[in-house]
């Protein structure tokens, strides 16, 4: 008996090897459809309640799933019925799999229409919360504000070293983020108006790009706000505006990004629920802010896929 | 004759009753060993051709030339058309993999024969006692933590007394040298002890001394072996992603000195698989990176293969 069990497992086992080597992308397992049950009610006063229930997963850019994991365990606490699993991996990850279906909710750092082979139009936009980011530079550079004239000379390698812009005399070393990561997509954006950045050491986590600028004399990055909680960095201002999440809401600095959580086609059940709770009083003014990131309902302008900016009606 | 019965018995049970099931669990054993080795071989095949069809993706569907992927200078998946459209060369960072691991053999080849010598025929009894737990401890530490050591301890060091920035090459090679040493001496250890006594003791009675017999019999006797043990050390550097990346720099240009950034294969694949989109040439093309990876490890393989084939002895 025992013997045929071990057999089975191992044919299964061949089966399941063959299959995941042989699947693509598009092979759509619907966990979708799991989502059973919750109330479908407008306000999040109802997804207190503790009726909703089911199976969600998301996945996408590690930059939101702090705050998603802390949403998440929140609204498991008041729901007890709901089982919710947060994973990382990626904006482009979890756009693709929210495309494909197999992820409920997927998250992203940029928005889908800027992601090519992503059918942005059959997706649903949820802006959970903003991020500011700027540039940051090791605390010895003898600089506190640039002009966006001098930012952009300093990444493109025009300005090679700080005494150019009165600083100290230290050459200029620049912390890049890989190419298709959404926080160097939005620096290039809106910091650098489009300019490629020099190349110069690159690193993915924002962790790492930290430890380096600091460590670093004369070392230059940028990192997202909920990164300058000591003075390991300098945030520098950028034509006088300081890096402060103020600043962002009313449009006067101009270097952030929404963090998207896409829902392919309008959310149902839990879904729905869920993202209503993490859009809701409690989670925008409490734990948004408390995790370094922006409420999106304090944004006084608002931004489309295309980065024109306009006043909140 | 109770002892007569006894062994009656004891004969029947090992011979003759259960002759049948011994058949029987024979055959088991088989089916299992059978199918483990099916496994492996199926899990191997499905590996190369997953990794064939998505690798071919860039070449096939979305018409990125082959020959300017292998020898193009420039690696920019996000250019925007307004600045020429996004380019694919991988030469830096094929150079980059080859040049840390060339270097990093370099250094760990002669430090881990060394070893193997030195445990094996000069100090067998204590100084094995002491090295085969080092080095087995060396193997066990996970890769991220070479990665943080280097970070942390080589990287600054390097910075403070060779110059640079102190991410590239020389940091990279640091760290692989160490991560690789335990592969290279534990493979040239059991060359040496396999070498029959034989060798040494007829060497000795023709009045070598102990150095002539290891550098005129030993080392040439284990030779293929020896290069087996180097080449399966340059595999493994080859392969590791994490702890390179963190040490490396990775920026897209080719190194012009040690202290250069620059990158390899491994970390351009890392750094940039979560952030692009299934199916996309900007993850098609990393997938072609990954087919590079795969092709030279099977290249590996078979210098392995014919070294092992000239064993001497």
């Amino acid at each position: 008996m025992k013997l045929k069990k071990l057999l089975l497992f191992m044919m299964l086992s061949a089966l399941l090897v063959i299959a995941v080597a042989c699947g693509s992308g598009d092979d759509s397992n619907d966990t979708g459809t799991d989502s059973t049950g919750g109330s479908d009610s407008e306000n999040g006063e109802e997804a207190t309640s503790g009726e909703a229930e089911g199976q969600l997963v998301l996945s996408g850019s590690s930059a939101i799933q702090p705050l998603m994991a802390a949403g998440a365990e929140e609204f498991m606490g008041l729901n007890a019925g709901a089982d919710i699993q947060v994973q990382a991996g990626g904006s482009g990850q979890g756009l693709s799999q929210v495309a494909d279906g197999s992820v409920d909710i997927g998250n992203s750092d940029v928005f889908a229409e800027e992601k090519e082979e992503i059918p942005a139009d059959e997706l649903v936009d949820h802006r959970v919360a903003v991020v500011g980011m700027g540039p940051a530079a090791h605390p010895g550079v003898g600089v506190e504000d640039v002009t966006s004239e001098q930012l952009i000379d300093i990444f493109t390698g025009e300005v090679t070293n700080w005494s150019e812009l009165g600083g100290e005399d230290v050459d200029i070393t620049l912390v890049n983020r890989p190419d298709s990561s959404g926080t160097r997509a939005t620096f290039v954006n809106y910091a650098l108006d489009g300019a490629e950045p020099a190349e110069g050491i690159t690193e993915d986590s924002s962790n790492t790009v930290k430890q380096i600028i600091s460590e670093t004399e004369g070392a230059i990055g940028y990192l997202a706000f909920s990164y300058y909680n000591d003075d390991t960095v300098l945030p520098l201002k950028l034509d006088g505006v300081e890096q402060t999440d103020e600043n962002v809401t009313t449009g006067e600095y101009p270097v952030w990004a929404y963090m998207h959580s896409y829902t392919n086609g309008e959310p149902e059940g839990l879904a729905k629920t869920f993202l209503d709770y993490m859009m809701s009083e409690d989670v925008q003014q409490v734990i948004v802010p408390e995790l370094g990131y922006i409420p999106s309902t304090d944004m006084q302008v608002e931004r489309d896929a295309e980065g024109n900016q306009t006043d909140v009606q | 004759m109770v002892m007569a019965a006894q062994q009656q018995t004891v004969h029947d049970r090992l011979l003759k009753k259960n002759n049948r099931n011994a058949e029987k669990i024979e055959r088991k054993g088989k089916i299992i060993v059978y199918g483990c080795a099916t496994i492996i071989i199926l899990a191997t095949i499905s590996i190369t051709l997953f990794l064939m069809t998505k690798g071919l993706q860039a070449f096939v569907v979305n018409g990125v030339n082959p020959i300017s992927f292998l020898t193009g200078l420039d690696w920019n998946p996000t250019r925007s058309e307004a600045n020429g459209g996004p380019v694919y060369g991988a030469l830096p960072f094929i150079f980059g993999s080859f040049a840390v691991t060339i270097l990093s053999a370099l250094v760990a080849a002669p430090l881990g024969v060394g070893a193997a010598i030195y445990m094996i025929e000069i100090a067998p009894s204590w100084g094995k006692r002491i090295l085969q737990p080092v080095i087995e401890l060396l193997v066990g530490i996970p890769s991220v933590v070479y990665g943080f050591i280097g970070l942390s301890v080589i990287v600054p060091f390097v910075r403070q007394y060779v110059g640079g920035q102190g991410f590239g090459l020389l940091a990279g090679t640091i760290v692989l040298s160490v991560m690789i040493l335990p592969t290279v001496t534990s493979i040239a250890t059991d060359a040496l002890r396999t070498l029959p006594n034989g060798l040494r003791e007829s060497s000795l009675a023709l009045g070598a001394t102990r150095w002539q017999t290891i550098r005129r019999v030993l080392l040439p006797a284990a030779w293929p072996m020896l290069l087996t043990a180097i080449v399966l050390g340059m595999a493994r550097a080859f392969g590791e992603a994490l702890a390179v990346q963190m040490v490396i720099g990775n920026a897209r240009t080719i190194a012009e000195s040690l202290t250069d950034p620059t990158g390899t294969l491994t970390t351009i694949i890392t750094l940039n698989m979560g952030h692009t989109v299934q199916g996309s040439v900007d993850n098609n093309v990393l997938w072609s990176l990954g087919l590079i990876l795969l092709v030279m490890s099977y290249i590996f393989i078979i210098i392995i293969r014919f070294l092992s084939s000239r064993r001497s002895f």
